[in-house]
């Protein structure tokens, strides 16, 4: 028996600004233009859409400040803020809103000044005072002590960790629209400068500007659309804690429980899945995930990754835009996972095109290793 | 207005600051679960019941996972401590050089006092691993 969900909705419109170093627009400009190309993209009008999803690390009150901007008076809004997997919570609600008939027209949109904001995150109104007296250096030292534990566990290497970054890179090679591009060996990674063991600068993920957008509307509706519609197979929600001091296992994320909603959602397993893209803030999210989520037994993911399985060419390929290690990161990158799915679904990513493409996992993380979101996106081959 | 008596007095962040202040390691206790509760709630993240019970924590533990910050400054520990029970807190590792600290070494607590006090850590004698 089906989930009520399952294939009921579809991702009909991305926009995607592509401007990661964008001096004198601000977050609300890059969110505006972002979801003037998604609506273009599928044929709908600003005023079509009466269901607004949003969160911005630089606005208190998202839905408000946009749905003014935008000119819109939503019937149904959800500005529900858990980082960087925000806007898969966001799917997920929107899913359940479409389907019981709240809304017609879902946008779901991010923008963001990161880089010429200063490269640094808005201060949020959410002091950590258990751990502020230690300094840890945010968000990396929370993700580093993950690494370290995985690595202590596990025997994870950071030549392991090295072989993710050169993965995204390599992509990002392939994409005319990474924002870095230039060749990237283990080497180059291993003899990065270290900021929060075992983690290097090459480690981490970009800091960048950027605008994201998608439409979603119910599946009767989307097959009348001009785009193939990406519809949304399963999704799954989860969140374990805020602070890293109160993750109750750092070498595990609730990406477990997330990523098992969705294939129950969805119907299908991660042995299905022959493109995924993962939220790769930093090289040990993707190891992480990869385990989380089923595609190899726990602790195996460093072994996975250096068999070259996640690169060009191999058998799972994994963040094929270059990911947040090296298309983009604006601050909270989980729209931008949903968007390269749909890509690759629709067959529009050229020379990193995968062949044959009908089912894709988007992943998506938020805070520090805190809120995990999965969503599962298939062609109508796999209605 | 009758207030639920079982929440009367200072919360829970403001009695382990002020046990802290007075040279005590409090933990809050489940008396449903026995789970040691870190930091401090009102409600026990195991199994939600709000019957939590402070008892002194020796200040025992274990180091679970620890960073070195490299700032221009000085490079600095950061560490995640086990207490007994299972607790978990962030903390550093003092009187050995960031880079010696390794997973599992066996750790003493000490109280740094102030407006805003916090518990550190050395490595208990004898300890290695
Ligand atoms: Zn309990």
């Amino acid at each position: 028996m089906s989930h009520p969900l399952r294939g009921k909705t579809a991702i009909v419109g991305i926009g995607n600004t592509k401007r990661w170093n964008a001096p004198g627009r601000s977050p609300f400009d890059q969110l505006q233009e972002a979801a003037v190309l998604a609506l273009e993209d599928c044929g709908l009008r600003m005023g079509d859409v009466d269901g607004l999803f949003c969160a911005m690390s630089t606005s208190g009150l998202p839905v408000l400040n946009v749905a003014e901007r935008l000119g819109i008076n939503p019937r149904h809004a959800d500005g529900t803020m858990v980082g960087g997997a925000s806007f898969l919570f966001h799917l997920q609600s929107a899913m359940s809103a479409l389907v019981n008939g709240l809304c017609d027209t879902a946008l779901i949109c991010y923008g963001s000044n990161q880089l010429t904001a200063g490269g640094k995150l808005a201060a949020m109104p959410d002091p950590q005072p258990y751990e502020a007296p230690f300094k840890p250096r945010y968000p990396i030292s929370s993700y580093a002590l993950a690494a370290a534990r995985h690595m202590h566990e596990y025997g994870t290497t950071r030549a392991q960790l090295a072989d993710v970054a050169v993965a995204a890179r390599d992509w990002a090679r392939l994409n005319p629209d990474a924002y870095v591009r230039d060749p990237l060996t283990r080497d180059q990674v291993l003899s990065s400068r270290m900021v929060s063991d075992p983690l290097t600068r090459a480690d981490i993920c970009l800091v960048t500007d950027g605008g994201a957008a998608i439409v979603v509307t119910r599946a009767e509706r989307a097959r009348d659309l001009p785009r193939k519609p990406a519809y949304v197979l399963g999704t799954g929600v989860a969140v374990s804690h805020r602070q890293i001091s109160a993750m109750p296992d750092l070498a595990t994320t609730c990406a477990v429980e997330s990523g098992q909603r969705a294939y129950a959602m969805a119907g299908v397993g991660p042995k299905h899945i022959r493109h995924l893209m993962v939220y790769d803030a930093f090289t040990i999210n993707t190891l992480l995930f990869l385990e989380d989520l089923g595609f190899c037994a726990k602790g195996e993911a460093g072994a996975l990754v250096s068999g070259g399985a996640i690169s060009p060419g191999g058998q799972l390929p994994v963040n094929t835009n270059g990911g947040g290690l090296s298309c983009n990161h604006p601050g909270m990158y989980g729209l931008f996972t949903l968007i390269e799915s749909v890509q690759q679904l629709r067959g529009e990513c050229g020379a990193r095109q995968i062949d044959g493409v009908e089912l894709s996992l988007a992943h998506a993380n938020g805070g520090v290793l805190s809120s995990q979101a999965t969503a599962i996106l298939g062609t109508a081959a796999t209605l | 207005m009758a207030t639920d008596p079982r929440f009367d007095g200072p919360g829970p962040d403001a009695q382990y600051l002020q046990a802290l202040n007075e040279g005590r390691l409090m933990l809050q206790h489940c008396e449903d679960c026995a789970s040691v509760r870190f930091p401090p709630a009102l409600v026990c993240r195991s199994c939600g019941s709000p019957r939590l019970t402070w008892r002194l924590s020796p200040g025992a533990g274990t180091v679970y996972t620890a960073t070195t910050v490299r700032d221009k400054a000085g490079d600095y520990n950061v560490a995640l401590v086990e207490l007994e029970g299972g607790a978990r807190m962030m903390s550093r590792i003092e009187d050995v050089p960031s880079q010696e600290v390794r997973i599992g070494q066996r750790v003493s607590g000490r109280i740094v006092a102030g407006d805003e006090p916090y518990v550190v850590f050395t490595l208990a004698d004898g300890a290695a691993a």
